[in-house]
Formats: structure tokens, sequence, C-alpha cells
């Protein structure tokens, strides 16, 4: 089989865009994307299109209207927070398999405000505060009190990743927020859902990102191998069964497995990872996956974030971007955007909040329900 | 319209002229315990091996939220609570009668299963519905 790289990346400024059309956003990511290598829509031979908001919408067929009807081979994807990740690997393996040469992958989402999960029943009463809650901040509130329970994980342990990953927007002009926000501050905010208060939740945001993903052999004869990046895992993992998956979504033992395959598939370990960027939809959320990632042990998460070691600068910096806190999740679209991230790390273009030496960068989402997707990318040259 | 409460959530059963109680689906294959009626086990995927068992109305605290923010007309702050019951059975629901603030919540605290009205909470057709909560042992 063919290695597979990325020649053309790129994301839009997140934020918000009611007057634009789900298609018209994706077409901006897509045509910047294209753009990058220097290719045209021409040149695509499939598109791989992830959103999950209009999911029976047939996004990726008009937002052709927008770039470009060429009749070529469309998949739209849904697969929860996991979306533009799931349509970034589909592409990837479709140029694995020698289907094809060059294809595109493109993530966007149009977000509302407020509170995501635990919606009204259609029968019966609703079961919102009435049976726990369903709603996302409690939801990943839960997962973090198990940390808590398992491991002491603080209530300001978990705020200082908001501290972190706020700071590092500062530095990332396509985040959605570019503010510091002070431990006081993060932890005085409203609380949400004990231990996540408002600060500590993602920020609901409109946004799109694309790649286009090539063979070695195509990147060659293009010649863009020199800015390329290898793809140099891909995997994707369901959650599977714990005792607790009813009433617990699980992030945890799905994340494990797609680590464990992707550095099998990469043939490298987490030592060898220079960044992260991993799927803190709330501040809980990060600190979960530095163990389940293997950058440390499970028990050793809080000093990780109290020694600064995922901070730029540190022994593994972890969401540089922002993350999704303060950079932004449009659902659909993070799962690119993260790769988009890794890879201007990877080519030395990230400016400011440049990961100095950065060689190999993975990125890490989870939808819940659940889906994990990981990627490892390296620089080509 | 039922004179009788109904069922907040398919796994509470209220049998006429006994108390209610909370069903689970156990396999009899690996033995794991569901809540929810289910044909094939989620675990080990045996067929035709389910049946129904009652679960205890005892159990320890495993995880918890206290929410402050729902959707409107949700009264808060509740405690969301994860909870083992004593045959092992994981199991979703508000954590009532103390405080909603994390010195009074301690993890592994032995709480019960009680049953009670579901907050006053009536379906289009004006039908009251039982539902159950936890409540610290006293």
């Amino acid at each position: 089989m063919t290695d597979a790289y990325i020649v053309g990346v790129d994301m839009i400024k997140f934020g918000r865009f009611p007057e634009k059309t789900v298609p018209q956003i994706g077409a901006q990511a897509a045509l910047m994307a294209l753009d990058d290598c220097g290719l045209s829509i021409q040149h695509m031979q499939a598109l791989y299109c992830g959103n999950l908001g209009q999911a029976s919408g047939m996004v990726g067929q008009r937002m052709l209207q927008e770039i470009g009807q060429t009749g070529m081979p469309v998949v739209n994807v849904a697969n929860a927070c996991a979306t533009g990740a799931t349509a970034f690997r589909e592409a990837w393996a479709s140029v694995k398999a020698g289907l094809y040469d060059v294809v595109l992958a493109v993530g966007v989402e149009q977000m509302g405000k407020g509170l995501l999960g635990g919606g009204g029943a259609k029968t019966g009463i609703p079961k919102e505060g009435l049976i726990g809650s369903g709603t996302m901040p409690a939801v990943f509130a839960e997962a973090g009190m198990e940390h808590a329970r398992h491991y002491g994980t603080t209530f300001e342990q978990f705020a200082k990743v908001s501290v972190k990953n706020h700071h590092h927007s500062t530095l990332n002009p396509k985040a959605m927020y570019q503010i510091e926000t002070p431990l006081d501050e993060v932890m005085n905010a409203e609380m949400i859902s004990y231990p996540n208060t408002k600060l500590m939740c993602s920020v609901n945001v409109d946004g799109s990102a694309a790649a286009v993903i090539c063979s070695e052999k195509k990147a060659r004869e293009l010649g863009l191998i020199n800015r390329a990046i290898k793809v140099r895992a891909s995997v994707l993992a369901s959650d599977p069964w714990q005792e607790r998956d009813l009433v617990m979504p699980d992030v945890n033992s799905c994340t494990q497995k797609a680590a464990k395959e992707a550095y099998e598939m990469a043939g490298l370990g987490p030592e060898d990872i220079d960044l992260i960027e991993l799927h803190d939809c709330f501040a809980t959320a990060e600190i979960l996956h530095y163990g389940n990632l293997g950058i440390c042990k499970q028990e050793n998460a809080g000093r990780m974030i109290d020694e600064g070691e995922v901070a730029l600068g540190g022994r593994i910096p972890v969401n540089v971007s922002g993350g999704l806190l303060s950079k932004g999740h449009p659902l659909g679209a993070t799962g690119i955007a993260n790769i988009y991230e890794v890879s201007t790390h990877l080519r030395n273009e990230a400016g400011s909040r440049q990961v100095e030496g950065a060689k190999i960068g993975l990125t890490h989402v989870i939808g819940l329900g659940s889906a994990c997707a990981i990627h490892v990318l390296e620089r080509a040259s | 319209m039922s004179n009788q409460p109904l069922p907040a959530v398919p796994y509470l059963k209220i049998p006429e002229g006994a108390e209610p109680y909370l069903e689970g689906q156990k396999c009899g294959q690996c033995g794991s315990t569901f809540l929810g009626e289910r044909s094939v086990c989620s675990k080990c995927g045996a067929r035709d091996e389910m049946s129904p068992v009652t679960l205890p109305n005892s159990g320890k605290l495993y995880s918890y939220s206290i929410v402050y923010r729902s959707f409107p007309g949700i009264e808060v702050p509740y405690i969301s609570a994860i909870v083992d019951l004593d045959d092992g059975t994981a199991i979703k629901g508000n954590l009532i009668n103390v405080e909603a603030d994390p010195e009074h919540i301690e993890f592994d605290m032995p709480v019960d299963v009680v049953y009670a009205d579901a907050l006053g909470r009536k379906d289009a057709d004006g039908n009251s519905y039982l539902s159950f909560f936890f409540q610290p042992k006293t």
C-alpha cells in the first residue's frame, strides 16, 4: 500500500457566521486547502465531507455547487464530534487503498449557542434533571469526577487546563478568542456543572477546515512533497464494552484502544510525540487523555498540568491552538482543524506558538456515543 | 388518563399491590446486568440468554456532578449521580436529600434507592409518573 500525505491543509478563523450557509462555510476552507497546495477542484478525485448538524442534507454536494461540480464521488460523513476526523480518515483510506491519488476532506459546522445533549423526550415526560443529567457539561463533569475519585485530581487542576488553553489561544489568530483567563477567573466563573465552570466548557462556534490528501507518487509528481505531512497512523475505535457504558458514556477505553493501535501502526511510542491536539471539549476531559494517550501514568495527570509539562515550552505541549476551550468547537470541523494545527507546527509555520523542532504530532477527537479517532502525523522531509 | 402513576423509565416496574422496583436484564452466559430490555448481550454477544432480575435498592455513589445550568424549566441545582448498585449494576439518577456541595458528597457513600413522584412532571395527557431517586443511607 502507498503512503498517504497531506499536501494542502487550512482552516478558517472560527467565529459566528449566521449569515452564511453550511456549504458556504465549508467552501471557504476547501478553497484555502486547495490554495495551500496550488491545486484546483478539477484535480480532486473524490470528496469526503464531514458535517453533523445537516447530516441528511447532502452538504458535500451543495458545497461543490459553490466551488465546482466536477461530478466526483462525494461521501457525506457524520460521527458525532469525530465527524471531521472520520471524513479525513475515509479520504486517507481511499488513497491508501489505491482507489484515488488525490482527494479532498472537509469538515464544517454551524452551531447554535447553548447546552448540548440532554434533549427533551418525544413521549412521556422529560428526563433531564429527573434521571440525572444528559447535558454535555454534566456528562464530562462525571467523567472528570471519576478521575478525581481514582487519582485525587482537584477542581483547581481541572481549572488550570482552561488557563493553559486560553493562554495558548492568545497566540493563535484563528482561534475564536484570544483572551487570558487567570486561575481565579476560571474557578469563579459561573458554575455550569461542577467541576466545570463556564470557562471550562468549549465554545460553540461556526467553522470549517479542509485537507488535500495525496499518494506519495502523486505528491512527488506534483512537486508537493517538500511541505507534505506524512500520515503515519489513522485509527478509529468505538467504545468497547465497559460495565458503566449505559449510564456513563466512556471516553477512556476507546481512546486507550485507538492510541495503542495508532502507536503500533506508526511504529513509535508516546515518547516520540512532540505535540498533541486532543479533545478538550471540557477542561475535565483533557486531563483524562494524558493517561489515555500514554504521555504519563493516569495518576500523574494532575501533576502534568501543575508542572507545566503540557504547556507550550513544556515536555509535551497539548492544545497549543487554544483547544476546543478557546479556539472553539465546531463539531464537524474540529477533527480536521486539529490536523491543520499539528501540520502547521510540523511545517514550522506556526509563528509565535511554534513548538520548536516538532517532527511528529498526534491528533485526537472523541465523538460521544462513542467514537475515537487518532492520527499520527510526521514531517515528510 | 391513568389513575395509577406510570413509570418514568421502562426499567422501573410498578406491580399491582406490591412495591415498585428496578428491573435489570441479566445475561445467562457472562452474568452482566443491563438496564433496558434486549435479546443479545452487549458484552459477550450471547443470544437469547437475557432474563429479567430485580435490582437491589441499595448501592454506593461512584461519580457525580452538581448541575447548575440546565434547560429552561428544570430546577437547579441538582446532583446527577452514577451509582453502583449492590449487585454491580451501574445506574444514573438524581441524588437527593444531601446538600448540593462537594463538601457534603463523598465517593462510595452508601445510598438507598427510593421511589417518588417524578417532580410533578406530567405528560401531554395529564398522566402522573413515578420515578426513582438516590438518597444517603440513614
